[in-house]
């Protein structure tokens, strides 16, 4: 395949994806990525429910959480995993407009998620001092949710990199890849708040 | 080194660049293998210190804390930078040609790897200059590592954190490659065992590295920024460190000892002139000892008060893998039974590794019974098994395929008497350090400890172990000036000078930079050779002659790479001042500023045009 071919939007197949050897190798290294990122996550799990009630006589998960916050932001990031699934809907039907508008609106939801994050965490510092040093449940808390939070950080700057990048050129087979896999790192992102909602906030509080 | 300026007729500045930017598997694999070769004789060098400390009873040679700099040095240097990078070298020069492609799946990403690595193999030994290195074993358990002084452990967290990060986007590298790029015809179940093993290592790689991630990153926060994961003070279990190390630790002697296996699957088939016994077999072992790699991790820590059930169901666990690997030893055996046999160097290193590896595995199904290995725990003994496996098995394969796949790497033969004189050094050193240690452990020698008795029967013991370690070393100098003599002397051979069996032969030595000109059509296991009973020279095009599309050299994995090696810096200094973040975000801020551009920038490579192939041909 020339590079004609490749960065030509008339010529696009159904799979823009996974049409070149190049995109299909990169849709597979990603999903062996996440396989590694799973581990990762299920290491840091494995440490959290280890460590989840040892709080030194400090703050339990009791009495920090509360599942109003966790209950929105919850929703936020489920919807923004349906919106990149429009995004690459539209991908799929070589609508370059409607996939950037639910790109967006991806990021912008994700935005939203973080935002209470960052609430979140600033509320236990500084109207809890509930530290990463205030135990070791508070070492585990941060850095498991901590971790989600930065892969989501990287994620929304990925997505709008791709974005600005490619707003004037529109799709082709060099960019459909990329805008894939960056897609699958999102709902893995949701997956993996899933499990923490239920680990984390529900199994806290309850 | 000397071949790599031979083999190109630039000047030392343009090759120089070359390699710094070079996204080319078989110029990545001449990475690996030099800066292997050189961490290689950094830890064989603190090995040799070491027994120099124990030749006699209460010696003086290095101080106690000394010494336990040199022993996690020697341990983590050997692992991580040392045999890792050496199985990544013969992956990166091998697999591809075995497999019939003409690159890498990921060609920027091969790059980046060898450049973590690198950058994080020169972090962890930092430690030396500033003070200390680190110092609290190889498998550094917390609360020891935690509570380390100064910055030695600290330079290990992050080095081994760098370059575990390029070892695990190489495995997803190597993944891919064979499962998307292999020639018409290689079905999974003509790929020779090398590509076999490189496969089941890769994958293990993917799913143990990401444990040590996490245990480096708690540690991390430990150390630096003040968490409690380990510190029971305030409520953390140093134990969780231990389970996250070997849950990583154990798959990854199989990243190592599987690799190995593969190459010497190879060289006793090629010179026994028969195809491998039993292959459907052997692959089926691989991947079952693969898959039972992540079942035992436990066998690490049967005294740290587990109970009796978990210790018995990792016990026989352990045991289970005795099978699959049993297996392969009587197929090698059977391979060997009635073939033709050449013995030349890479034969003898695979005739001395079988009893090597035999009695290594002996011995492990001994440590494995958890009843006994409250004995052996932390003794010599233990010391002397896993130096059966790893030297008498990852070792003895490093240097059989050193000698195996040189002249596919640089067109040239290692002198086979030279050849054999390091084998025997080696081979007999190897015997004379280690099989003493398993009495020294019996009679209760404790590893880690500086000094020992007189008067306890440890002494001759000693002695004859650090006597043997000088010979390995000579050995190791023999094979140096043999690949000097043969870089110097640059008698260029053919393409097949083994008369071997798989596709990395049907090419010339060493490849041209797109390996195949045509894909080859493979026609059954051990695809050349398949060709050469049916009469002909080589490989038949399993394609008409085309444009070939190559991957655009790239500076940038090593511009990554050395941010994330300041970031280190930043990193650790910032717990005794915090002006010190301005380097952490320099450095990431390099890092990241790299992966941005990496993604916005169009790297679409280039072609090569048949007609300039045909020119080629006629010349
Ligand atoms: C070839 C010559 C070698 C010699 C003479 C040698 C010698 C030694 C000695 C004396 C120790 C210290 C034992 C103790 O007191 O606990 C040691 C530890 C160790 N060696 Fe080697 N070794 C050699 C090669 C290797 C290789 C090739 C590897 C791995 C690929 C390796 C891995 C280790 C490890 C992991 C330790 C444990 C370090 C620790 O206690 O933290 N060695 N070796
Ligand atoms: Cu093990």
């Amino acid at each position: 395949m020339s590079e004609q071919d490749v960065l030509n939007p008339e010529q696009m197949p159904h799979d823009p994806e996974k049409a070149t050897l190049e995109g299909k190798n990169k849709f597979m290294g990603f999903w062996f990525f996440l396989g590694g990122e799973t581990v990762l996550f299920a290491s840091l799990f494995g440490t959290y429910l280890a460590l989840k009630d040892s709080t030194n006589g400090g703050s339990t998960s009791e009495e920090l959480f509360g599942l109003e916050l966790v209950f929105i932001m919850t929703m936020l990031l489920l919807t923004s995993s349906l919106t990149s699934v429009y995004a690459m809907y539209h991908m799929k039907n070589h609508d370059f407009k409607k996939m950037q508008i639910w790109l967006g609106i991806t990021v912008v939801l994700g935005l939203g998620f973080l935002g209470c994050e960052i609430y979140e965490f600033y509320h236990y510092i500084h109207g809890e001092h509930f530290t990463m040093r205030s135990s070791a449940f508070g070492s585990a808390f941060y850095t498991l949710v901590g971790f989600h939070g930065g892969h989501v950080v990287f994620g929304l700057l990925w997505i709008t990199a791709l974005m600005i990048r490619n707003a004037k050129r529109g799709l082709n087979l060099y960019n459909a890849p990329k805008f894939y896999v960056a897609s699958l790192y999102w709902h893995f992102i949701d997956v993996v708040w899933v499990f923490i909602f239920t680990v984390v906030y529900l199994m806290g509080v309850l | 080194m000397s071949t790599m300026v031979a083999t190109n007729k630039k000047g030392f500045g343009a090759t120089l660049w070359d390699y710094l930017t070079t996204v080319d598997h078989k110029k990545i694999a001449i990475l690996y293998l030099v800066a292997g070769g050189f961490f290689f004789i950094i830890g064989g060098l603190e090995a040799l210190a070491i027994r120099w400390q124990l030749v006699k009873p209460m010696n003086d040679f290095v101080s106690a804390g000394f010494y336990n700099e040199l022993i996690t040095m020697h341990g983590t240097t050997m692992i991580f930078l040392a045999a890792m990078p050496l199985i990544f070298a013969f992956m990166n020069a091998v697999v591809p040609l075995q497999i019939g492609a003409r690159d890498v799946a990921f060609p920027f990403l091969n790059s980046l790897g060898f450049w973590l690595f690198l950058f994080g193999g020169i972090m962890l030994n930092v430690g030396w200059f500033t003070g200390g290195a680190a110092d609290a074993g190889w498998t550094a358990y917390a609360p020891l590592s935690t509570t380390s002084l100064g910055e030695g452990v600290d330079y290990y967290v992050l080095g081994l954190q760098i370059s575990g990060a390029g070892t695990l986007i190489g495995g997803i590298n190597f993944l891919v490659t064979i499962v998307n790029m292999r020639a018409p015809g290689m079905t999974y179940m003509r790929m020779p065992l090398f590509t076999w093993t490189a496969f089941v290592a890769s994958a293990l790689i993917l799913f143990a590295f990401p444990a040590l991630t996490v245990g480096l990153f708690l540690m991390m926060f430990d150390r630096l920024f003040g968490a409690g994961f380990f510190d029971p003070a305030m409520g953390g279990n140093s134990v969780i460190w231990q389970h996250l190390f070997w849950i990583f630790g154990h798959p990854e002697v199989y990243i190592l000892a599987l690799p190995a296996f593969g190459i010497f699957s190879e060289i006793i088939s090629t010179f026994s002139k028969k195809r491998l016994f039993g292959y459907t077999a052997m692959v089926f072992a691989t991947v079952l000892i693969g898959f039972l790699g992540f079942m035992v991790w436990a066998h690490h820590m049967f005294t740290v008060g587990m109970g009796p059930a978990a210790n018995s169901i990792f016990a026989v666990a352990t045991m289970a893998i005795a099978v699959p690997t049993g297996i392969k030893i009587f197929n090698w055996l059977f391979t060997l039974w009635g073939g033709n046999i050449q013995i030349n160097t890479p034969m003898l290193w695979a005739l001395g590794f079988i009893p090597t590896f035999t009695l290594g595995g002996m011995t492990g199904v001994m440590v494995a019974a958890a009843s006994a290995d409250f004995q052996y725990h932390d003794t010599y003994f233990v010391v002397a098994h896993f130096h059966y496996v790893i030297v008498g098995g990852v070792v003895f394969a490093l240097l059989a395929g050193t000698h195996y796949w040189w002249p596919k790497m640089f067109g040239t033969v290692l002198d086979d008497k030279l050849g054999k004189v390091t084998f025997w050094l080696f081979f007999v050193g190897f015997h004379l350090t280690f099989f003493i240690q398993h009495f020294l452990g019996l009679m209760g020698m404790p590893r880690r400890y500086w000094v020992y008795l007189e008067g306890q029967g440890l002494d001759l013991g000693n002695l004859i172990s650090t006597i043997g370690a000088f010979l390995m070393g000579i050995g190791t100098i023999v094979l140096l000036i043999n690949i000097i003599k043969t870089s110097v002397k640059n008698e260029k051979v053919s393409g097949d000078p083994w008369d071997a069996r798989t596709l990395e032969w049907a090419i010339p030595s060493p490849p041209p930079f797109y390996n195949f000109k045509q894909l080859p059509l493979v026609r059954g296991l051990d695809p050349l050779w398949v060709e050469k009973t049916e009469g002909r020279k080589g490989m038949t095009p399993a394609e008409p002659l085309t444009d070939i599309h190559m991957p655009n050299n790239s500076f940038l994995p090593f511009v990554m790479s050395l941010g994330l090696f300041i970031a280190g810096f930043g990193f650790i200094y910032q717990k005794y001042d915090l002006s010190w973040l301005i380097v952490l975000f320099i450095g990431m801020g390099i890092t990241l500023g790299c992966m941005l551009i990496r993604s916005v920038k169009d790297d679409l490579g280039y072609h090569i045009h048949k007609e300039d192939l045909k020119k080629e041909a006629e010349e």
